[in-house]
Formats: C-alpha cells, sequence, structure tokens
C-alpha cells in the first residue's frame, strides 16, 4: 500500500507540473506578482533594497506556493477529475500530498529563480545550507496552507480571494517590509502566530549568515505549522466525499 | 456469500446530512454479468455507484466487491475495479495517449507493457489516430470513449459505468453500446446505471429498478417485460394536446392505469381490451375528440416499468433531454 502510495504521490506531481504550471492563475499571482512587487521596492529605492530582500524573497515563497495550490486542487474540484485521483488505488492523504508537493515544487522553481536572480544583481551572497533549511519547511507549509484554504471552495477565483486574506496580514504583519520588533507589541504578538514571520526570519540569518540555531528553530517552527494545516486539509477533503 | 459473486450489497443505506439517498438496498451481481441501474434522476443510482467505489462512506450496510470489504479494503478494491463517472472528466491539457498512460502509472501498471496497453485501448476504442489529440479537442462520443478506456488500462475485473451514452447522439450511443457488449464478451463483469429504458433493455442481463432510494424489483428484462403482460395493454392515438385526455379517461376509468406516453399518445393498462376499447370509443364520441388509431401493444421494459414505478415514461425523457442539453 505505502508503495502504491509513493507511486501515486510521484506521477500526481509530475502530472500536475506538466498541466497546470502554465495556467494563467499560477503564473500570475504565482510568478508576477511577487516578481511585480520586488521590482517596484527596487526602482523605488535601490540602495536599501538589499534589507528588503528576505521579506521579498518569503513572499515570493507564499504567493507562488499558495497560487500554485489554487490551481492544482480547484481547477480539479471544479471539473471534478480529483475524483479521477480518488478512484486510483491510491489514499486520499496520498492524493492531498501529492497535490502539496506540486505545489511546493512551482514555489521552489520561482523562488530559486528570484533569489538567485536577485543575489546575483545585487552581489550577495546567502548561506545556502540556511537558505535550503529556512525555504523547505517553509514552502511545505504555505503549500498545506494553500491546500487547507483551497479544498472548502470550489472555483480558482474563490481560491485566490480566499488565500489573499492570510496573504496580505501577513505581508503587513511578519515583517516583509516593516520589521516585527519595530511594530506595536500587540501586533508583534499576532505576527509570532503567522509563518511567514518565521521564514522571513530565518531567510534574515541565511542573507546575513547569522546563527544556525536560530535557522533551525524557524525551520521547526514551520515544520510545525505545516502539521498544524495538514491535517484540517486532509478532514475537509475527506468531507467532500462523505 | 459466494465467490462467484462479483457484487454482494446487503442493506445498504446511505445519507447525505438528513437526506435519505439509498434505503437498505440489497443485490447481488454474477461475475460476467451486464447488471444495470434503472430510474429517474435521484433515484440513487450514482449514489450506489459513489457508495461501491470509496467516493462515499457507506451510512450502514454491507458491501462486498471481489469479496472484498468496501470498508475496510477499498485500495485493494480498486486495483480491481474501473469507474467510468457520468461526466467525462479526463485532463484537458493531456493528449488521449498521455491521459491514459497517466492512468496507467497511476494504478500501477508496470512499466515495460504500460505503452502496448494504452495502443491496445486506443486500437480498441478507435482512437490510435487521434492518439496525440488533446482531449479538450475531441468530440463528445470520442472523450466518453477516452474516459471508458482510461478505466479499463489495468485490466479491471469489474467495470463500473454511470450513464455511459447520456448525452451523445444515436449513432455514437449505439457504438458505445456495442463497445460495453464486447467487454463482456471478454469477461468484465459491467455495472451500469442508466435511464435509458432501451439501453438496459440491449445490454443487461438484469435490471434493478430503483425509486427513491429503494429497489423496487430485480430481474432480466424478460421476466420484468413477463409481469407486465399479466395485463393488457392497449396505445390509443388523438390528436396533440392530449392531457385533458388523459385527466378525463382517468375519470372514467379509475380502475385502470391512464399514462400519456408523448403529446399524442396514451396507453391504458389493465381491463379486458373489447371493455377498454369501448369505453374510450364512448369517451371518444361524449367529448367529440377524434381517435386517430388504437393497436394492441406487447410490453416492452418501458410498459415494466410504468407497472412497476408508477411513472409516467415522459419522466425519464425529460430527463434524457435535460443531460443532453447540459452536456451540449
Amino acid at each position: 500500500m505505502r508503495r502504491d502510495n509513493l507511486r501515486g504521490i510521484f506521477y500526481i506531481v509530475w502530472k500536475d507540473m506538466r498541466t497546470y504550471y502554465l495556467k494563467p492563475p499560477a503564473i500570475s499571482w504565482g510568478i508576477a506578482f511577487p516578481v511585480v512587487w520586488i521590482l517596484a521596492f527596487y526602482l523605488r529605492n535601490p540602495k536599501s533594497f538589499g534589507e528588503l530582500l528576505p521579506g521579498l524573497v518569503a513572499m515570493t515563497i507564499l504567493f507562488s506556493t499558495t497560487a500554485a495550490e489554487a490551481v492544482v486542487i480547484n481547477f480539479e474540484l471544479r471539473l471534478g477529475s480529483l475524483e479521477r485521483l480518488l478512484l486510483a488505488p491510491v489514499s486520499l492523504p496520498a492524493v492531498l500530498v501529492g497535490k502539496i508537493l506540486g505545489g511546493a515544487l512551482f514555489g521552489l522553481m520561482t523562488t530559486t529563480v528570484v533569489t538567485a536572480g536577485s543575489a546575483i544583481a545585487l552581489g550577495v551572497h546567502p548561506h545556502i545550507l540556511y537558505l535550503i533549511l529556512i525555504v523547505i519547511p517553509s514552502l511545505l507549509a504555505f503549500a498545506a496552507l494553500g491546500a487547507f484554504l483551497c479544498v472548502s471552495v470550489k472555483e480558482v477565483f474563490e481560491a485566490q480571494t480566499l488565500l489573499n486574506l492570510p496573504r496580505f496580514l501577513m505581508i503587513f504583519l511578519s515583517g516583509v517590509v516593516y520589521p516585527v520588533s519595530a511594530m506595536p507589541k500587540a501586533l508583534q504578538y499576532v505576527a509570532y502566530f503567522m509563518p511567514l514571520t518565521y521564514t522571513v526570519e530565518g531567510l534574515r540569518q541565511a542573507f546575513s549568515e547569522g546563527s544556525i540555531y536560530l535557522v533551525l528553530i524557524e525551520a521547526l517552527i514551520l515544520l510545525f505549522f505545516f502539521l498544524v494545516f495538514l491535517f484540517p486539509a486532509f478532514g475537509l477533503l475527506r468531507k467532500k466525499f462523505e | 456469500m459466494s465467490n462467484q459473486r462479483a457484487i454482494q450489497v446487503s442493506g445498504l443505506t446511505k445519507y447525505y446530512g438528513e437526506t435519505l439517498a439509498l434505503d437498505h438496498i440489497s443485490f447481488e451481481v454474477e461475475r460476467g454479468e451486464i447488471f444495470g441501474f434503472l430510474g429517474p434522476n435521484g433515484a440513487g443510482k450514482t449514489t450506489t455507484i459513489r457508495a461501491l467505489t470509496g467516493l462515499s462512506r457507506l451510512t450502514s450496510g454491507e458491501a462486498l466487491i471481489l469479496s472484498l470489504d468496501v470498508r475496510s479494503e477499498i485500495l485493494e478494491i480498486k486495483k480491481h475495479i474501473g469507474v467510468v463517472p457520468e461526466i467525462s472528466n479526463l485532463y484537458d491539457e493531456l493528449s488521449a495517449f498521455d491521459n491514459l498512460l497517466f492512468m496507467a502509472q497511476l494504478f500501477g501498471v508496470p512499466r515495460s507493457q504500460r505503452r502496448a496497453r494504452v495502443e491496445a485501448l486506443l486500437k480498441m476504442f478507435g482512437l490510435f489516430e487521434r492518439k496525440n489529440s488533446l482531449f479538450r479537442t475531441l468530440s463528445r462520443g470520442m472523450k466518453r470513449s477516452l474516459t471508458i478506456a482510461s478505466a479499463l488500462v489495468h485490466n479491471p475485473q469489474i467495470l463500473f459505468l454511470d450513464e455511459p451514452t447520456a448525452g451523445l447522439d444515436v449513432l455514437a450511443a449505439h457504438s458505445l453500446r456495442n463497445l460495453i457488449h464486447n467487454l463482456r464478451e471478454q469477461g468484465i463483469t459491467i455495472f451500469l446505471t442508466t435511464h435509458y429504458l432501451e439501453e438496459a433493455d440491449f445490454l443487461c442481463d438484469r435490471v434493478a429498478i430503483l425509486l427513491k432510494g429503494k429497489i423496487l424489483k430485480v430481474g432480466t428484462p424478460d421476466s420484468l417485460k413477463a409481469m407486465a403482460e399479466e395485463e393488457p395493454v392497449m396505445e390509443f392515438t388523438f390528436p396533440r394536446g392530449n392531457s385533458r385526455i388523459v385527466k378525463g379517461l382517468s375519470l372514467k376509468l379509475p380502475e385502470l392505469k391512464v399514462i400519456p406516453v408523448d403529446d399524442t399518445r396514451i396507453r391504458i393498462y389493465g381491463g379486458t381490451p373489447s371493455y377498454v376499447l369501448k369505453s374510450v370509443l364512448e369517451f371518444s364520441k361524449e367529448k367529440g375528440v377524434e381517435m386517430l388509431s388504437v393497436n394492441s401493444i406487447k410490453p416492452s421494459l418501458e410498459d415494466a416499468f410504468i407497472k412497476i414505478t408508477g411513472l409516467s415514461p415522459t419522466v425519464m425523457r425529460v430527463e434524457k433531454e435535460k443531460r443532453t442539453n447540459a452536456a451540449g
């Protein structure tokens, strides 16, 4: 059974890459939106752009993964093809994990291009291991968040609208453009409940070659968020097929 | 329970919230037969397929597929069944070939056999020439054929078909019915749902008539027709707009069933032919309605359906038109 599930996950990810990665909602929300934000910040103040880079990379991870989830899940919910996957000898959690990994992989590709492009353009040298340690759990956490929200609606546009609420809340409260430490105390407490805060903080450590211990702690917290979103997503999807 | 049975269902009940969709249904399907679920919209046909294939949970009751329990062994069951949903839901962005290849990968068809199996199915369904065409560019009939082919990539022992010919034109539906017949010749057990009476009659070895979540009757098409044969059926043709005539005749002959077949034809079930003919002639004279023709009818599955359910076949026809329009 485990072999069936692993095979199912692999081919679901592979099929989603071929089928959905070039869909307009994935391109516009997952690639164009973060790239436009980055360009806007760069053009406004090229000198201090380096300070904003961790936040903007974090935002890229958030948007690319969640946008991809909306596409890989909601296109199939709308057309009924998600059921097709469930007719195969693959368990429902395995199908959802396949969908989450599909979104995370799309996010990884976008984030790699954005991070590498920005680092080369600015001449900065982030710590690669730290980057990997923080980016991978972030991709998983935000892909799971996307899956959790997307399984509760049917249409892609509904999913993108629903996703914008946590996206924009996190952009403003998680230190993407404005440091958490400079925010009012009450908002700082709110920020600690948001996974993007830990991504931004971990990326700051990676770009400044900071503490490995801090990076590991942020990574563990992000893995915790991954699980927090994953299990309710299983529950919601299962409810759809009761 | 015998191992000769492909499907064994006992007391299957399904609630959606407060709504009772299936009410303690029980039936068995023999290996190698074509078994049909016949009923109007909302009868519970699709719900039964969903419950038996793991797409929804049973509220209560027992269901065994190839002697495996649907509740606890569904992943093992899925290796041996193919399911064709009512909507042809393959991937628009993939070609005919890639769609079948993906299903073969998902079902674990050995790598060395995948391409040959996919090509054989494309040939069998007459789609080999279109193997590189994207799914979205295929005609409705081709999409349906490809969806059935996709359910066969792993050589299933049982094929579930939900309304296989809904929305297809006459020619495509005819060719698909022949294909389904051929699948049975290959030893595949087929469980299909339909609201097309003639389809059930042509294809099925046995039929279960389903209404409001309950099985009313199970039997061969011939045995069901024989039930209708017990009472005579006479068909009268009047000019268009016969609802007034049906109403009038129902009042005149309250002990008989007066059922409209379409806008001009009426069937009367029961009574002796001489009594029915005399009464209708009287009615025709009293009301000044011209009778165009009269026939004594050899019962069809449609007549059996009417007798068993008390429904007019127009209910099924209206549903058929709705589905055709929706699919178009």
